[in-house]
């Protein structure tokens, strides 16, 4: 039994850091039908902007928010390449994909991993020490949450802003958007700087756990991210008053429980970007058939 | 107001060519002018390639010419990008898709609309103050839509998703509005339902208005001038006559000798 708690946790956990990069990748994918690749490589930038931040003595918390601008930052890149330069979506985020991979090697210092062992992290803080031990021993669990929940209330109340609104509707219809005498590109590149900031975060959050950054930590992201959005809007449209944004992280907790499912259950290590494509695969061909039934009982 | 002296849009010595420099090479205007004056209800018919919709487009900024000047009230605009002549025009298109929100609901497209003109910041969205005065505009266009302000868009029909947007188009203040075959794409009653509401919001509102239809019947029972494109160039235009004297017949039998000049 405590075995299964303590994996309950570890699925939790880590279903709620990459639920953090889910939830921007619902904007990008979902709200402006652009299949960003570029979180591959702005999830890692995120861990290296905090090893980078906490070896230079910054709080980990500034940390935090140097990681979201820099992610910010990237998806701007990946925006004006795509509607500036007229590039395609897919390569537009291939290219910033590629360029970070230099980009996060400047940051660590030419370092593939840069540790920073038993420095100042978000999970070591004043406060959280000062928590009784029962709490305490979860406490990586409750500040991953924390944090998670901030961003989906911001993303909530974002998207119900004349901003978020304009951003759905860009997404919707971009001539709709022209008509109102705002350029749709423009809220391309806004919603572009928030899916890859969060991813940032998330990347952030997990090298703080970790006490290190890892440059091959962003491999795989963009089907983790995409599989997560699709399995809980899926899973979890039917729940009244629920918001996208939630069924994002659901969908990725659930995701994070198929993987370490199949792992107990004996799936050698290196099969899992394997599984991790399967997965994605079934859940976008399910998505579709769901999708035809749906427009069926529409006509 | 009707202030017949004054232009509202110019199209001044205007060429155009599609796919330049290719096979495909086809010049559409050479040296056209073309204008509307404020107040002016016009009605442009002629075949396919005649050039009515590129006019349109030339005056929205979707289409760029090569060389000369378009003016939106004496202001030239010719390099202004759609989105911001968007600002002063309002347009409907052919596809009521085009012109709303599929997956946003009536009153989100009608919030979003409502701001045209202001920014778009971080205050809310929706403003549910103004529902009522939202339901009595709706309840304006005799569909029953008043009573459906949280239903998402893509689930009304071509009729009611072309009322909504001809609504949409005009909710705030503009200089102009575009109509580009919209009731082209419609069942006969709702092509009359939609033409009747479209003269009565230029009438209340004001408007000049720029009208392409393939409907002979609409574009001389509406409007205050018609026109003819053929080739690139107005064919027919009853501008400074009497419009009543380009009738159904007449421009059929225009129409007809057009073709045979085209060997159809």
């Amino acid at each position: 039994m405590n075995i299964f708690l303590g994996l309950a946790e570890t699925v939790l956990r880590e279903g709620l850091i990459y639920g953090i990069m889910a939830m921007g990748v619902y904007i990008t994918y979902k709200i402006l039908n652009f299949p960003d690749l570029s979180v591959d490589g702005t999830f890692p930038l995120g861990a290296c902007v905090a090893a980078a931040a906490i070896t230079g003595g910054i709080n980990p918390w500034i940390a935090c928010l140097l990681a979201l601008a820099a992610g910010a930052a990237a998806g701007c890149v990946t925006g004006l390449l795509h509607v500036k330069a007229h590039i395609t979506d897919l390569l537009s985020g291939i290219l910033v994909m590629t360029a970070m991979w230099s980009v996060n090697l400047i940051i660590t210092g030419g370092t593939a991993i840069k540790q920073f062992f038993n420095m100042p992290t978000i999970f070591n803080g004043a406060l959280l020490q000062s928590l009784p031990e029962g709490v305490y021993k979860h406490r990586q669990l409750i500040v991953i949450f924390l944090i998670a929940l901030a961003v989906k209330l911001v993303l909530d109340w974002y998207l119900a802003t004349k901003s978020g609104l304009l951003l759905r509707a860009a997404g919707n219809n971009e001539q709709y958007v022209t008509g109102l005498g705002r350029d749709p590109g423009t809220m391309k590149i806004i919603g572009l700087a928030i899916g890859n900031a969060c991813t940032a975060l998330a990347g952030c959050v997990l090298a703080q756990l970790n006490e290190n950054a890892d440059i091959n930590s962003g491999k795989g992201m963009v089907v983790m991210a995409l599989a997560s959005v699709i399995i809980g809007i899926a899973l979890f449209k039917r729940v009244p008053k629920l918001k996208f944004v939630t069924m994002a992280v659901l969908g990725s907790i659930v995701y994070k429980a198929c993987l370490m499912a199949a792992l107990q259950l004996g799936l050698p290590n290196s099969y899992l970007k394997l599984l991790m494509a399967v997965l994605l695969t079934v859940a976008i061909v399910s998505e579709r058939l769901g999708g035809k039934k749906g427009g069926a009982h529409h006509g | 107001m009707a202030n017949t002296a004054a232009p509202l849009v110019e199209l001044k010595n205007i060429d155009l060519t599609f796919n330049p420099g290719t096979v495909n090479e086809t010049c559409l205007f050479r040296d056209f002018n073309f204008r509307v004056d404020r107040g002016e209800f016009v009605s442009v018919v002629g075949s396919n390639g005649s050039g009515k919709t590129s006019m349109l487009n030339l005056i929205c900024g979707t289409l760029n010419p090569e060389s000369g000047h378009i003016l939106l009230d004496g202001k030239d605009i010719t390099k202004m990008p759609e989105f911001k002549r968007s600002q002063r025009i309002g347009r409907v298109f052919q596809n009521p898709a085009k012109g709303t929100c599929p997956d946003l609901t009536i009153l989100e497209n009608l919030s979003l609309a409502d701001n045209k003109g202001k920014a778009y910041g971080l205050s809310r969205g929706v403003n549910q103050a103004k529902k009522e005065e939202y339901r009595t505009l709706l309840s304006q266009l005799h569909m029953g839509l008043e009573d459906k302000l949280d239903v998402a868009v893509g689930s009304l029909s071509g009729g009611q998703r072309q009322a909504l947007a001809l609504l949409i188009a005009t909710m705030t203040p503009i200089d102009l509005l575009i109509l580009d075959e919209h009731t082209a794409a419609l069942d006969p009653k709702s092509s009359e339902t939609v033409m009747d509401l479209t003269l009565k919001t230029i009438e209340e509102k004001n408007l000049t208005a720029l009208m392409v239809t393939h409907n002979l019947r609409f574009a001389t029972d509406y409007g205050t001038r018609i026109v003819m494109m053929h080739e690139g160039r107005a064919h027919l235009d009853s501008y400074g006559r009497d419009k009543s004297e380009f009738d159904v017949d007449y421009l059929l039998k225009e129409f007809t000798e057009i073709s045979i000049e085209l060997g159809n």
